[in-house]
């Protein structure tokens, strides 16, 4: 049934039909309406069997969550940019103990400067904690992951993040199809833990494990990873068949039948990236584009796949790996080991900055002539960037960059 | 005849001391005396010889174990307790048992707890447990939030007064003139510094939860009666109890009981239980002593003993501390708490 | 179902017991028995600790059972021992010794109200052991003999048995029906009592008679004059004919109205008291010593002085004209003899009585070969308490020893055991001693602070005038109480302590009565167990390997 709401209440809807056992909240802008959501729906007795519990930090959070997993309940959190950071270690360890906890990323720059508004440096920073790491690129995707990641978490006992862009979906208002919950509940099977903490079985969960035996715990959690490589388009396919829309799965691609440019992405993003393909097919551009769903585990095969052909690759990305340059442009290098097409990386969108078709076609017309660098930075102000290196090594005591810059921008003096 | 007022009849012999006593009722003995204690933790442990902790903990669980009749979830900080216990491939715990992370203890037990709820299983009970690093220090946090929502869990700090698992380093609830290896016996001021102290069973009692205890493992039937106390009640509850640690604080391996003794006995470390935020008891010292007696068993505190150069100042301060509690807990006979 | 639990993270419950961490010892916790120092200290031989233990528990028939094994006669040892136990009891570095004698009593008592008798089981030896003397030692000597098979007969002098028990210790001290009693138990055991039948021929007892060894225990019964010069003497009396016509004569002794007992020992304060209940008006101890050097124990003094006895320290009887006695007065010198001070003084009596010790008659034994007498009467016996003479044993008073019943019973058992090692041609052969448990090897932490109970005293005009017992029994309550202020040095009580405090659950219980071993496998040696036990059962000895 179709209803028009902000992707944030679709989501708490979504996940309140996969009937979670414990939610922990702590609030951090952009995922907070989440958290309010199920609470709310926990309060007013729609969603029972639950308990929704107010931590004191986003440590608390995930480490409560830990507890709930560990003692058999389905555990749903959700967080975003320093709230990530903090629960850092509990990220770690959840993947580690193989606790199938559901957890939203709202996602959200990392400061300093501190930012609340939209991009992946946060989720990007735990891509290696072993999580899986789902991005959505609508609220539609967004509420269809989310029933998706319990029943993948829970068939491989590992944890997994459902990565949605922060205000651009969570505050988008949109025609959204919730499911039922009879089919939800066809969807998803009760949780069977692999491992509960139980008086008749009581073995010890989190064991100290020397050299002897560590690096096959990573290998097995790598094998993990790999086994949802299978299982992802499975549940895909069969949230389809319950459903009868498509959802999830590894890689989104569009209209990459004999394009020469692709444009990879992860998010909310593509819907823009769509757009400008669309418009520059009109002028006959070869142009197609990957959004890729899962970014853990990497699709290496799929993309590969789906890059055959192409000439090159522009890989738009809302991360900075500084000293490197693009995080998953990185990752895309690997899908394509022996291969000798260009990759570009084009940093954009960070800390909520706007990316506007006119500056993705520029980039991208530019691309299809192979005229970018290996590393841009969209829409970047040249000006400001170049004042401020030289003020820094003029000045010893040069201050705060970001200060400065607004300063500037604003027309004021710095000196 | 001479007229002779009929005596009650105790058992002299040993009194509520000893671990065990034939001449008592099954009822009345400690639950580490049965034959079918739980061993919650089993042997093959690697704790130092003669450690504290090893034992405390077992003097809790088993007593948890018995209140809850083995219905019984425990989870652990990170620190020696857990390293002790569960090397790979082996671990010595008989109960359920999950460690997460050195500071988050208090917050895992919650969800631990919540699950249970939800679950419907009322009849287990929920146990966290870690050193006073992971208490005081790293585990603050967490454990100040899982009072405040009055979360279903009891908390076991086992004091020993340092990061011992990483090589005596100073945590929170080290004490004054200590010894660490990073409070070095060196300088003018040598030892730990003379804080202001982080007395973590009043800052418990500030959460006004149902139930805050001290104990020790030199009075075993006070921290069963505290453990069971606790478990038969709901809501957050906190038990600090002081685990003496051979290797930090240089005492003999056999001495560990004994070291705790004097700290109950001295003043040092008083034994009390407050119920929503009130003092409700205090554990009577039986046999008063100075704390130099408990100080110069330990080498930590080995420096306010030098030859020719004893610390007086610091030794009476330290007894001020003493009497300070004293007073303040009404530890003498016929003294009200103040 | 089998278990797919995440390797290596997630183990199986008590799985590190596969890690003996045993192999870190360098010291090993032993279990051990110490030596009580009461039983270290009593001349019977008793294992005070062992009937103590069962006593705690209330199971009196139990303790009075261990308790008959060395003494056939608890409800007199309580009353008349002066208790070394006591004196040696680690209790009193802590409050006050344990009133062993009280508890003894009072189990002594519950035998002869219940009827208990020993359990023993009787194996016939075929071998005939003649007794001389029905004392403490001769007594003694019977019962455990008969213990150990043989037919006994005990010869006695005298119209009763009991000997100094009986004509050395007054009623109040010990009333006869106990005595009685006790003594009926030990001849219902099939021990034969001949009285007023005296032994005069020892060779003979042996070719004539049959009897394949002889015990002779006939105590010290002459007391011991004193040449005072007089000028018109008064009555002079001993006081073992005082105290032995208390028992046989038809009348009491005739005392006068004033009465000096000269003697510084018990006899002298059981004589004084005996004349004060006879009811004269004034009975006086003279002493040539201080309190400090009187042979009597304390608390006989004082309970003397109690019941109105004046005692003249430090004095000497030179001369006695009628009525007057002229004593010089003493002082105490250096090496602590009393010297003359050439002081005097007077004091008025009707009646002398001399408590200063008494002699063995052992004229009987003169033409036995190879007997030694000593110059002061007593007889010579090896470490096995046999004479010179083959067979023939002697015990009690009559050998150099301390004289109280306590010892007399002891050599009545040390006797027996050697009687019977010689008639089936062995040697006895003596346990070695445990290591002593001393105050040192306990943890008295965990003993709780119990004063001693204290026995009922009859009143002071009752004690004046009437020859009733002066110390009352414990009820079972106070006797409960006392026997679990017992210490239990170096036994194992059971309290499970060590059990408790392992930090390694390297103790394992064994159950009621059967203790604890040690899992040396996990044992690490920390010795917490040996520090922490109460009665230090527990020692820490190096590892071997």
């Amino acid at each position: 049934m179709f209803k028009q709401m902000e992707g944030s209440e679709a989501v708490a809807k979504a996940v309140a039909l996969c009937r979670p056992e414990v939610v922990c909240a702590y609030p951090i802008t952009p995922q907070t309406h989440i958290v309010e959501g199920v609470g709310a729906l926990v309060k007013d007795g729609t969603l029972v069997n639950c308990e929704f519990i107010n931590v004191e930090s986003e440590f608390a959070a995930l480490s409560v969550a830990i507890g709930a997993s560990a003692a058999g309940a389905r555990t749903y959190t959700a967080t975003a940019s320093q709230g990530l950071l903090f629960m850092a270690e509990a990220v770690y360890n959840a993947a580690g103990l193989g606790l199938p906890i559901v957890m939203t990323i709202g996602n959200r720059a990392i400061g300093a400067p501190i930012n609340i508004w939209n991009d992946h440096s946060d989720s990007m920073s735990m891509r290696d904690a072993g999580w899986i790491q789902l991005y959505a690129e609508t609220n539609q995707e967004a509420v269809d992951l989310h029933i998706q990641a319990f029943r993948l978490a829970e068939e491989l006992s590992c944890p997994v993040m459902v990565c949605m862009d922060g205000f651009i979906l969570t505050h988008a208002y949109e025609r959204l199809d919730i499911p039922t919950q009879e089919g939800v509940d066809a969807f998803l099977p009760a949780f069977e833990p692999v491992q509960v903490l139980d008086p008749d079985d009581p073995y010890s969960i989190g064991a100290m494990v020397g050299p002897e035996a560590f690096t096959e715990v990573r290998y097995l959690a790598n094998d993990t990873q790999l086994q949802a490589l299978k299982l992802i388009p499975e549940i895909s396919g069969v949230f389809k068949d319950v459903f009868g829309r498509e959802s999830g799965g590894l890689i989104h691609e569009y209209r990459t039948e004999g394009a020469e440019t692709i444009v990879i992405a992860l998010g909310s993003v593509n819907g823009t990236i769509k757009e400008v393909i669309d418009h520059m097919h009109e002028n006959g551009a070869a142009i197609g584009s990957v959004s890729i769903c899962s970014f853990r585990p990497f699709p290496l095969d799929e993309l590969r796949d789906a890059l055959t052909g192409a000439k090159r690759v522009v890989v738009i990305e809302k991360s900075l790996a500084p000293g490197l340059g693009g995080i998953v442009a990185s990752n895309v290098r690997m899908s394509l080991r022996g291969a000798s097409l260009p990759v570009y990386t084009v940093i954009a969108g960070l800390g909520g900055r706007t990316i506007t078709m006119t500056s993705l076609q520029e980039v991208f017309e530019a691309a299809a002539e192979d005229r970018l660098p290996d590393l841009q930075f969209l829409d970047l102000d040249h000006g400001a960037v170049e004042h401020e290196i030289v003020r820094a090594r003029r000045t010893r005591r040069s201050g705060p960059t970001a200060e400065h810059i607004l300063r500037q921008k604003a027309g004021g003096l710095s000196k | 005849m001479t007229d002779r007022t009929p005596q009650t009849i105790k058992f002299y012999q040993t009194g509520t001391h000893t671990v065990g006593n034939r001449l008592l009722d099954e009822s009345k003995r400690t639950v580490q005396a049965s034959m079918d204690r739980s061993n919650a933790i089993t042997s093959g442990h690697r704790a130092c010889q003669g450690c504290g902790e090893a034992l405390g903990a077992r003097y809790a669980l088993d007593t948890a174990m018995r209140a809850t009749d083995g219905q019984l979830v425990a989870v652990n900080a990170t620190g020696c307790l857990e390293v002790f216990t569960t090397p790979y491939p082996e671990t010595s715990w008989q109960l359920p048992w999950l460690h997460s992370l050195f500071g988050n203890a208090p917050a895992v037990a919650t969800g631990v707890a919540a699950a249970l709820r939800v679950k419907g299983r009322k009849d287990i009970k929920v146990v966290a447990q870690g050193g006073d690093g992971g208490t005081t220090d790293i585990g603050f946090g967490c454990l100040s939030g899982m009072f405040e929502r009055n979360d279903d869990v009891l908390y076991i700090c086992y004091d020993n007064e340092a990061y011992m698992n990483t090589g005596v380093q100073r945590s929170s609830a080290t004490p004054p003139a200590a010894r660490t290896a990073t409070t070095q016996a060196i300088g003018e001021a040598p030892g730990n510094v003379f804080g202001t102290g982080k007395n973590m069973p009043l800052i418990a009692m500030a959460h006004n939860i149902p139930y805050v205890a001290t104990a020790s493992v030199a009075d075993l039937h006070d921290l069963e009666a505290k453990v069971t106390k606790a478990m038969g009640m709901s809501g957050a509850r906190y038990i600090h109890i002081m685990v003496p640690c051979p290797l930090g604080w240089g005492t003999a391996s056999d001495a560990t009981i004994h070291v705790a003794r004097l700290a109950v006995e001295s003043g040092l470390f008083p034994l009390f239980e407050a119920e929503h935020g009130e003092v409700t008891k205090a554990t009577k010292i039986r046999r008063r002593v100075p704390v130099e007696d408990y100080l110069c068993i330990q080498k930590r505190f080995a420096h306010l003993f030098r030859k020719d150069a004893k610390d007086i100042a610091s030794i009476a301060a330290i007894q001020r501390m003493a009497d300070h509690n004293i007073e303040r807990f009404g530890l003498l006979d016929g003294e009200a708490p103040s | 179902m089998t278990k797919q639990l995440p390797f290596a993270i997630t183990l199986d419950p008590g799985s590190s017991l596969a890690n003996h961490t045993g192999s870190w010892r360098t010291l090993k916790p032993v279990y051990l028995d110490r030596l009580p120092p009461c039983n270290n200290a009593c001349p019977a031989g008793e294992n005070i600790q062992g009937w103590l233990y069962h006593a705690e528990e209330g199971d009196y028939e139990t303790a009075w059972q261990v308790l008959m094994r060395d003494n056939p006669m608890p409800a007199v040892m309580g009353r008349v021992c002066y208790h070394p136990c006591e004196g040696a009891c680690n209790r009193g570095d802590l409050d006050e010794a344990v009133a062993i004698h009280a508890v003894e009593r009072f189990l002594g008592d519950q035998a002869l109200k219940n009827g208990w008798t020993p359990d023993l089981e009787l194996l016939a030896t075929g071998k005939r052991v003649l007794v001389v003397g029905a004392g403490p030692s001769g007594l003694s000597a019977a019962y455990h003999l008969r213990r150990l098979g043989h037919n006994v007969t005990i010869r006695e002098a005298g119209p009763m048995a009991g000997g100094m028990m009986r004509f050395g210790i007054p009623k109040y001290r010990l009333p006869r029906d106990v005595l009685d009693k006790e003594i009926q138990r030990i001849l219902d055991l099939g021990v034969k009592l001949e009285l007023n039948c005296k032994v005069d021929d020892v060779p003979a007892a042996f070719a004539t008679e049959g009897f394949d060894a002889i015990f002779i225990a006939v105590g010290a019964h002459l007391g011991k004059r004193i040449d005072i010069p007089a000028y018109a003497a008064g009555k002079i009396l001993d006081a073992a004919s005082v105290l032995r016509d208390m028992e046989t004569g038809i009348e009491p002794p005739q005392l006068g109205r004033r009465v000096i007992i000269y003697g510084g020992g018990n006899t002298a304060m059981d004589a004084a008291r005996t004349a004060k209940r006879l009811g004269v008006d004034e009975a006086m101890i003279v002493y040539r010593r201080s309190r400090k050097e009187m042979p009597a124990h304390d608390f006989e003094a004082a309970e003397a002085e109690e019941e109105g006895i004046l005692i003249h320290w430090l004095r000497t009887i030179k001369q006695i004209d009628e009525t007057t006695f002229t004593v010089e007065k003493m002082k105490i010198d250096a090496d602590g003899r009393p010297q003359p001070t050439g002081e005097f003084e007077t004091l008025e009596a009707d009646t002398l009585i001399l408590a200063l010790g008494q002699d063995v008659d052992t004229s009987f034994l003169e033409k036995v070969p190879g007997i030694v007498i000593a110059s002061d009467g007593v007889i010579d016996v090896d470490a096995q308490m046999m004479t010179g003479y083959p067979g023939l044993f002697a015990g009690g008073d009559m050998v150099p020893s301390e004289r109280t019943v306590t010892i007399a019973v002891g050599h009545g058992k040390k006797a027996a055991r050697h009687i019977d090692a010689w008639l089936k041609g062995e040697a006895y052969e003596k346990f070695e001693k445990a290591q002593l448990a001393a105050f040192e090897n306990l943890n008295t932490w965990y003993y709780d602070d119990a004063p001693k109970s204290v026995q009922p005293g009859l009143d002071i005009v009752r004690r004046q005038t009437s020859f009733d017992e002066v110390i009352g029994d414990l009820d079972e309550s106070n006797a409960l109480f006392e026997a679990r202020r017992c210490l239990s040095c170096g036994n194992c009580f059971e309290c499970d302590n060590c059990y408790g405090v392992c930090p390694d659950n390297a103790v394992r219980k064994l159950g009621p009565g059967k203790r604890f071993e040690f899992i040396y496998d996990f044992c690490k040696g920390c010795g917490l167990c040996a520090t922490e036990c109460p009665c230090g059962a527990i020692e820490m000895v190096p590892e071997t390997i």
